[in-house]
């Protein structure tokens, strides 16, 4: 028999995002985690700008909504204010990894205790699907219609270069592409916010999400797509776990 | 006992003993002194310190600390105030209290390290998008950037509005004697501020905000406006009384143009001066003492085109009506020589008015 899942007390509303989308997965995984965690009264999410915004008519916590691309940034001031409270950036890979590439980057470098949450879809997908940096070689865009990018530039893995280059606390890739992998996707997030409770920097979980609405896909095939070629690109796993001191 | 104090190093002290928590910047010149004095004195008082990457960084992270009621601070110079914008334009949508300042320097694009009055129709006009106002204070000694800096956390969170101290790089680099005052601290708690508590949510949806109530959306700002201009201008009148003739000015050149005033009249001339020191609300009742005699209003201003002249004519309009003439001494400060030529040619009937 099937049982209810029992919506999370974060979200206070249907959400608005598109069918198939990975964000209302995503929502529904931080709400779980922040509710597990007794987060409810300490919770900042300061969110981007992008489909991430629609978060805002169904998200019951404070957010605020930051500049495009600048969340990794108040987030630092919003943890300067409150170091007790968890704050989160919640955005895409157009706002964390290109327009705020310097924020995220510099947020990173500085290991601030902060944690951040991108959805990558591969594409600016709220202003109608134009290319990102994470777009992939022979990808169709808005902006690459003959597919692939024009300049010719491989796709960026800012986490990889995060984990690899930073001194940071914990980096991870997961997918919204299958109940599994959202599953193991609400650890990683987990994993994320104890972190950051536990004081030991900066963590960052990008999660891969079908785009049903900019890649001309149905939602199976979306996900399809995430699992077989997207992910090939952008492998799934942990990427950087640095464990509090005397922890194996 | 007075102590002589760099201008740079007096605005970042006096904001320590507002209470300021946090403040973050960028190098630079003229202004770089106040980051690299808070560097390590903030440390010494266990506030948070930031050099930020960029002033993009920066004022996106004063964006965030602000939302949480911490009293903060950033400093820059016209290019960098010039990428603070968006941001402030945020600070403002969300009607968050902050203090900005900015020590001039001429031109546009990178400009030159030549101390001006560059940036006013910006600061009080706002560089960022949408309908917005931030309060603007131009010093003109030490002693008044240290009163007016350490009175500035407590404007902005009254009205819930950014506060911009507009200084000049000879101002931020000129040391004088001043008097610090004692150390005090801001609110613990507002009830606007993020705290991380669930149904407090602030998200941007419009039904929340009541600037966006549909219905009356610019009554909101507008009303908001309306109360700090009735109640916040500041200025300076010196020999206004008889005066023909009325030197307009702000910042360093005031001090200048008060000399020349003094000058002046030694010699019989009646000139007097009025010297805003809110730029924004621009003080429009200082006109209202402006005399039946006098003939014409002499803005002498640091930049090349003229900026202050704007508010003057709109004030002059709505006041005591006269011809508004200019000299705007570009890349240099005034000196009286040049004041005192201009005045000679307006009482002369050479000067054309600008408005």
């Amino acid at each position: 028999m099937a049982v209810a899942r029992k919506r999370p007390t974060m979200i206070e509303l249907q959400p608005t995002f598109c069918p198939g989308c990975g964000h209302g997965n995503a929502s529904r995984l931080l709400a779980e985690v922040i509710e597990e965690k007794g987060l409810l009264d300490n919770f900042i999410m300061a969110m981007g700008v992008g489909c991430c915004a629609s978060m805002r008519r169904h998200w019951g916590g404070e957010i605020l909504q930051c500049a495009h691309g600048r969340p990794a940034a108040a987030a630092r001031g919003l943890k300067i204010g409150r170091p007790d409270a968890c704050v989160v950036t919640y955005h895409g890979d157009g706002d964390a990894y290109v327009i705020g590439l310097q924020e995220t980057l510099n947020a990173a470098y500085t290991n601030a205790n902060i944690s951040m949450i991108v959805i990558n879809n591969t594409n600016f997908a709220m202003t109608g699907g134009q290319m990102s940096w994470t777009t992939l070689p022979g990808q169709k865009t808005t902006t690459s219609t003959r597919g692939g990018r024009q300049d010719g530039h491989l796709p960026l893995r800012i986490p990889e270069i995060i984990a690899r280059d930073f001194d940071v606390a914990f980096v991870a890739r997961g997918s919204l592409a299958s109940a599994a992998e959202i599953n193991k996707s609400k650890r990683l997030i987990q994993t994320a916010v104890e972190c950051q409770l536990e004081g030991r920097g900066f963590s960052l979980v990008e999660l891969l999400s079908p785009c049903p609405t900019n890649w001309g896909m149905s939602t199976r095939q979306a996900c399809e797509h995430v699992t077989q070629v997207v992910s090939q690109y952008y492998p799934i796993g942990i990427l950087k776990d640095v464990k509090k001191e005397g922890e194996q | 006992m007075k102590k002589m104090l760099k201008g740079n190093e007096a605005a970042a002290e006096a904001a320590l003993r507002a209470g300021m928590q946090f403040y973050t910047g960028y190098p630079i010149t003229p202004q770089t002194e106040v980051m690299e004095y808070l560097s390590w004195r903030m440390p010494e008082l266990g506030r948070s310190f930031v050099q930020a990457s960029s002033e993009v960084e920066a004022i996106n992270m004063i964006f965030g600390a602000a939302a949480t009621g911490t009293r903060c601070l950033t400093s820059s110079c016209g290019p960098g105030m010039s990428l603070k914008q968006e941001g402030i334009s945020y600070i403002c949508f969300n009607e968050l209290p902050c203090v900005l300042l900015n020590v001039q320097r001429w031109g546009c694009g990178l400009g030159s390290m030549s101390s001006a009055q560059t940036d006013y129709l910006r600061e009080t006009r706002g560089g960022g998008n949408g309908d917005y106002r931030v309060i603007v204070l131009a010093p003109n000694s030490v002693q008044e950037t240290v009163d007016l800096m350490y009175g500035a956390f407590d404007l902005a969170e009254k009205y819930r509005i950014p506060v911009l101290l507009l200084s000049e790089g000879s101002l931020g680099q000129m040391v004088e004697p001043c008097d610090l005052p004692p150390f005090k601290e801001g609110p613990k708690e507002f009830d606007w501020a993020y705290t991380g508590k669930y149904r407090h949510c602030r998200a941007i949806d419009f039904d929340l905000m009541p600037m966006y109530d549909v219905v009356n959306s610019s009554a909101y700002m507008r009303e908001k406006h309306a109360r700090i201009t009735a109640a916040e201008q500041r200025w300076e009148s010196y020999e206004l009384e008889d005066a023909e003739y009325v030197l307009c000015a702000f910042g360093l050149t005031s001090r200048v143009v008060k000399e020349t005033v003094k000058l002046l009249r030694a010699k019989g001339e009646r000139v007097g001066m009025i010297r805003p020191i809110s730029l924004w609300p621009f003080p429009v009742d200082a006109f209202r003492q402006v005399p039946e005699c006098a003939k014409g209003y002499i803005c002498i201003e640091g930049n090349d085109c003229g900026q202050m002249i704007e508010d003057v004519a709109l004030a002059a309009k709505v006041t005591r009506n006269l011809p508004v003439y200019l000299r705007a001494t570009g890349q240099f400060t005034a000196t009286t020589k040049q004041i005192m030529e201009t005045c000679e040619q307006v009482r002369a009937g050479k000067a054309k008015e600008v408005f």
